[in-house]
């Protein structure tokens, strides 16, 4: 069982993609790192393109305006889904079949921010995106986009620990999953931690070292020596 | 089978997936000949990869490493690109025409949200001149007054054409923002287009009056005539796609809300494709011709006229075939 948010569509292939919704937390902090970004961009072509007189502030503000509405636009859509910001904090935009985001819901998510923004800060988006499963602010129930996470490279886990030992019986699927999970993570727990959780098995594994039982027989369920 | 033994038989074919979907996620990059027509038949071994490691509860590594393949293969094998050249040119010809005529309950009723507050609002100041103040601040109205003085020259012929380029920057950022804000208001039940265009209308009416009372009427509806036909047609337009979402929500008929809002946004968003090209013409005429004083008000009168006749003629017209099918609105 899985008390995650994680959400499966199922495409043509038949496959079930898995996709995690991103919630506003990490949302508005991509916004925030873009909208430094775009102003401070803006800044700078204004200090230059002010030296040219009231032509240059003509061309400023059409660049301003250019990237006040279409920044976001021309990031997700030509970058598969991720503006500056989002690609920082590791999340992009695609459409809720999972499909990449197009032009015409990228430009329709980013006009409706101005309503999501209403009356402060984002207020309505944040109540929106708090009031479904996918947390789609407004502009994402308009345009049928979601935003997601983007999965973290992942690297080969070693259980270091050489050797096998018979998986017990009588352990259901789920169980047996759980002792690879441990295995699997345990480089993120410490040394302590490891042997507290694993010492819970001792009764049924009834082993002398519960933790390096436990990586083995996680090695025979994955086949290693 | 065990896991290890999976691991060791398709590792290399899910590897020269994985470096060919990386090659596909760069900006220009691009698979050739017989690795792009195997892609698809290659990306399905992918997916029952996956299925057949999650089925036989192989290690959560191995399932998300393979499930994060299938995600990432699967946005690059739907990736839509098509000539954007031939679409925008179509849809400028017909497409947009047509998709207003479609749409018309909603523009008939944008128009009369705009102009009738408009009118009745001008109406009232040339009978009460200080109602101009109920909706616009004081110095606004001087601003206005000094703007359309036939005394004062500044807007026109002293004007040098960096000054035209400075303006027209600031009617494409403003009104199109104004266009966005009306379009995008719509979705709180169409209150929010709503409020925008009578305001507008109320605003539009309040200086035509005020400057009619001021006598600058000449300056000033030569001055407007040209690029209005553009820039008015177009705001209702705006508001026409904000009032359709409002309604979407309002009565889904058979559809969930939601559904309903995601089918009337598809449309919408094309109506606002339409008005932001509509927009940078209107800016274009306001910028460099509307304000040019060497022309006779005649002269602009008659452009004036020529211009609304283009705009009407082409929504009513334009992408409608010879015989009949597909254009009637």
């Amino acid at each position: 069982m899985l008390l995650d948010t994680r959400q499966s569509l199922e495409t043509p292939e038949g496959a079930l993609l898995p996709l995690t919704p991103a919630g506003f937390g990490v949302r508005v902090l991509a916004q925030l790192l873009d909208i430094l970004i775009r102003y401070g961009i803006v800044t700078v072509i204004f200090i230059v393109l002010s030296l040219l007189g009231r032509m240059g502030t003509g061309i400023a503000l059409i660049l301003a305006f250019l990237l006040e509405w279409f920044y976001p636009v021309y990031f997700e859509v030509s970058r598969q889904g991720r503006t500056p910001g989002k690609k920082w904090m590791g999340i992009r935009v695609v459409n809720d079949d999972g499909t990449p985001i197009t032009f015409g819901p990228s430009l329709l998510r980013n006009l409706l921010r101005f309503v999501d923004f209403l009356p402060m800060l984002y207020l309505t988006g944040i109540i929106a995106s708090l009031c479904n499963r996918q947390f789609k602010r407004l502009g994402d129930l308009a345009a049928g986009s979601m935003v997601i996470y983007e999965a973290p490279p992942t690297r080969e886990p070693s259980f270091e620990v050489r050797g096998q030992l018979p998986v017990p019986a009588d352990f259901s699927t789920d169980e047996q999953r759980a002792l690879l999970a441990f295995a699997e993570r345990s480089k993120y727990l410490s040394a302590e931690r490891q042997s507290e959780l694993a010492t819970i098995l001792l009764p049924v594994i009834g082993s002398k070292d519960p933790v390096i039982a436990i990586k083995q027989m996680a090695n025979t369920m994955v086949g290693k020596q | 089978m065990k896991q290890g033994q999976f691991e060791q038989l398709y590792q290399p074919l899910w590897h020269v997936m994985e470096l060919e979907i990386i090659e596909l996620e760069k900006p220009d990059g691009r698979l050739k000949g017989n690795e792009l027509a195997s892609f698809a038949s290659r990306y399905r071994r992918l997916c029952h990869f996956h299925a057949l490691a999650k089925d036989r509860h192989y290690s959560s590594h191995l399932v998300d490493k393979l499930g994060d393949l299938v995600v990432r293969g699967h946005q690059q094998l739907y990736r839509r690109k098509q000539p954007f050249m031939q679409q925008f040119t179509s849809f400028i010809v017909a497409g947009f025409p047509r998709l207003v005529r479609e749409q018309q309950r909603y523009i008939w009723w944008a128009t009369a949200l705009l102009y009738v507050p408009g009118l009745l609002m001008f109406l009232a100041i040339l009978w009460q001149p200080d109602l101009v103040y109920t909706v616009t601040a004081p110095e606004q109205v001087s601003s206005f007054e000094s703007m359309y003085d036939p005394e004062n020259r500044t807007l026109g012929s002293a004007r040098e054409s960096d000054t035209n380029v400075q303006m027209f920057g600031f009617y494409i950022s403003n009104n199109i923002s104004v266009a966005f804000r009306t379009f995008a208001s719509g979705i709180v039940f169409g209150v929010g287009s709503i409020f925008f265009l009578i305001y507008n209308g109320l605003l539009m009416g309040a200086v035509a009056g005020h400057l009619t009372n001021a006598e600058f009427t000449q300056t000033f509806f030569s001055f407007v005539v040209g690029h209005g036909s553009f820039e008015l047609t177009a705001i209702c337009i705006a508001g026409a796609a904000g009032l359709k979402l409002g309604y979407a929500l309002l009565a889904p008929g058979n559809l969930t809300r939601k559904e309903s809002l995601k089918r009337a946004s598809l449309v919408a968003i094309q109506l606002v494709y339409g008005v932001i090209i509509m927009l940078v013409i209107a800016a274009f005429i306001e910028a460099f011709w509307s304000s040019n004083n060497i022309l006779m008000p005649w002269q602009k009168y008659l452009v004036g006229g020529f211009l609304w006749a283009l705009v009407i003629g082409y929504l009513v017209f334009s992408g409608r075939s010879l015989r009949g099918e597909g254009g009637e609105g």
